[in-house]
């Protein structure tokens, strides 16, 4: 619950989002990733933890290079968290429709 | 197949609207809100007062299959606009959110068809996104689980 939680936080903030974006086209190592940002390198470092923690980002190691990419799995479960609200919203307006198509053949 | 219920939750903001079209006439649709008995059906929970005018204040009451409450909401009215607009409060009890403002807009699309407009207005952004994660997060949301009987049954 508490991981799930960070998850959101960790998207919340606009920078995270950035690198999520840029990650998404390639895998890039934490200095070519930070070159597009104006913020200073060592914030960077940390919003690539943060996101690494929360599973948003994984860690692969190439010779001496480390590359950050995308955990598809944890983006979708993003991508899908606000699913179940719409579908309970769906399932009460499918059961007034219903209920009304009912009441309307009464009449 | 384009869902017929559409959230909308722009980041950042705290608000959200959803939307869905109705094979029904604005009339019934309305009446659907409207009506203390109809009400009860679909929201699957008990009318304790509907007072459809302005001032007017609502009471809504679930309790389990041993008589427990397990849902308990109020609020009041400011619009009540037959076959246009609800402008009303909601307040979970014994709940930690704080009350929420929703605008309910009911058009005609044509004879047989109508489309409602919800926009719900948060105290803070963060309280939007915890209730829009309430039954992501709980998973065994009360609301959630009748949805997953109705679903069941439809199986």
């Amino acid at each position: 619950m508490n991981l799930r939680r960070d998850v959101f936080q960790a998207i919340a903030d606009p920078t995270r989002r950035a690198i999520l974006l840029l990650v998404a086209s390639q895998s890039m190592t934490a200095g070519a990733i930070a070159s597009n940002f104006d913020t200073a390198r060592p914030t960077v470092s940390k919003h690539l933890q943060i996101l690494t923690e929360c599973e948003l980002l994984e860690q692969e190691q190439n010779g001496r290079e480390i590359h950050y990419h995308l955990n598809p799995k944890k983006i979708k479960e993003i991508a899908d968290f606000i699913e179940p609200f719409r579908e309970m919203w769906d399932g009460r307006f499918n059961k007034l429709e219903a209920l009304m198509k009912k009441y309307r053949s009464k009449k | 197949m384009e869902q017929k219920t559409k959230i909308n939750a722009e980041d950042g903001k705290q608000e959200l609207v959803i939307t869905r079209e109705f094979d029904l006439p604005l009339e019934l649709l309305f009446k659907a809100y409207a009506e203390p008995e109809i009400v009860e059906q679909w929201m699957g929970t008990k009318v304790l007062k509907l007072e459809n005018k302005k001032h007017g204040s609502w009471q809504f009451e679930t309790t389990d299959a041993q008589g427990n409450v397990v849902f308990q909401a109020n609020g009041v009215i400011h619009e009540f606009v037959p076959n246009q607009k609800i402008t009303r409060t909601f307040e979970m009890e014994n709940a930690p959110f704080d009350v929420q403002l929703e605008f309910l807009e009911f058009e005609k699309l044509t004879d047989d068809t109508s489309k409602l407009d919800m926009q719900i207005v948060f105290r803070s952004v963060a309280l939007r996104d915890q209730m829009l994660q309430l039954p992501f997060a709980q998973g065994i949301n009360m609301a959630h689980n009748r949805l997953q009987d109705i679903v069941s049954k439809l199986r």
